[in-house]
């Protein structure tokens, strides 16, 4: 196993995952037992393929354990989401350098 | 008439790629606006907790607990019998603490904590998880072969130390409260709390040193 101190983030979108898990936690989305049962899940499915054991393995089991749960108890299905990233990839495509990159008006709401 | 010259195509599309956000980037930041769209959680409070997490809350409460059970045996009867009311009672409040119970180690336990389903911990008092335990050798040898776990840590536990692993839950978190080290009579609340360390309320450290 590593021993060695390693940083508990490698990017930012990892703490971004986990505020995003454990606030909607706290707003009753779903409960800690779910919470758990979902990402133990995920991450047993990663160790029966032999994928590697990273901190970036572990962010990503975070990441579809919340896609599975805001699907299953606020509605956001795989097509919402691949709607709101396209919506994102745009936005990103057509920002300058250095401008804070923000959705199109109508790129939110009930795309 | 348009001309059409690959090598331009693929530079401008390397650039715009280059720009773009990692995968899980992406997905994040599709996943974080939908559920604000929907009133779920607000950006704020997505800022609030990265930002009380990931920078100020550390291992600092935790270790002031275990420091504060040193000096006041009253503190310490409450904390091992009922740990949430105990860190309540400082003022931490927090989702982690709801359920928390602290087990202390003695001359012939020492307690290790583990989450064996996925990565359950104390945040509220003991800051961000380390990557290795919410690794997959952790949360299966921690189990299997503790002692050989706490070697590997630099922990060697005399023959006639028990070991106990406490697996956590979503319900359930625990503190281990380590013993005080020889040689920190007198010292105060700010400085005993400088001496213990995260891991040692995780159980992978022990013997916790007295200042030179």
């Amino acid at each position: 196993m590593t021993l060695p101190e390693q940083p508990v983030f490698d990017e930012p979108w990892q703490a971004q995952a986990l505020a995003l898990a454990e606030r909607l936690k706290q707003a009753g989305l779903f409960s800690p037992t779910e919470w758990a049962e979902t990402l133990g899940a995920e991450r047993a499915r990663q160790a029966a393929l032999g994928l590697p054991d990273t901190n970036t393995a572990y962010f990503e089991a975070v990441l579809v354990a919340l896609e599975a749960l805001t699907e299953r108890h606020a509605g956001i299905t795989a097509a919402d989401r691949a709607g709101r990233r396209a919506a994102w990839e745009r936005a990103f495509a057509h920002t300058p350098h250095g401008k804070p990159v923000l959705l199109g008006a109508g790129d939110h709401g009930s795309d | 008439m348009t001309t059409f010259d690959s090598d331009e195509a693929a530079h401008v599309h390397r650039h715009l790629h280059s720009h773009l956000p990692s995968d899980p980037a992406l997905r994040v930041r599709t996943l974080e606006s939908l559920v604000v769209d929907k009133g779920l959680v607000t950006t704020q409070d997505l800022d609030s907790w990265i930002e009380l997490y990931a920078g100020q809350v550390g291992p600092h409460r935790g270790a002031e607990v275990v420091a504060r059970s040193w000096l006041d045996p009253e503190f310490r009867a409450r904390l091992l019998a009922d740990a949430a009311g105990a860190v309540r009672d400082l003022g931490y409040h927090g989702h982690a603490t709801g359920h928390l119970k602290a087990v202390e180690n003695t001359d012939t336990q020492h307690n290790l904590v583990v989450c064996t389903l996925c990565s359950c911990y104390p945040f509220a008092l003991l800051g961000m998880s380390p990557a290795w335990y919410k690794s997959a050798a952790y949360r299966a040898r921690a189990v299997r072969e503790p002692r050989k776990v706490l070697a590997e840590f630099g922990v060697e536990l005399p023959e006639g130390v028990a070991v106990r692993v406490w697996d956590s839950t979503a319900e359930l978190r625990y503190l281990v409260v380590p013993q005080r080290p020889a040689g920190t009579e007198g010292m105060d609340l700010a400085g005993l709390t400088a001496l213990v360390t995260r891991n040692s309320m995780i159980g992978t450290d022990r013997d916790l040193k007295a200042p030179a």
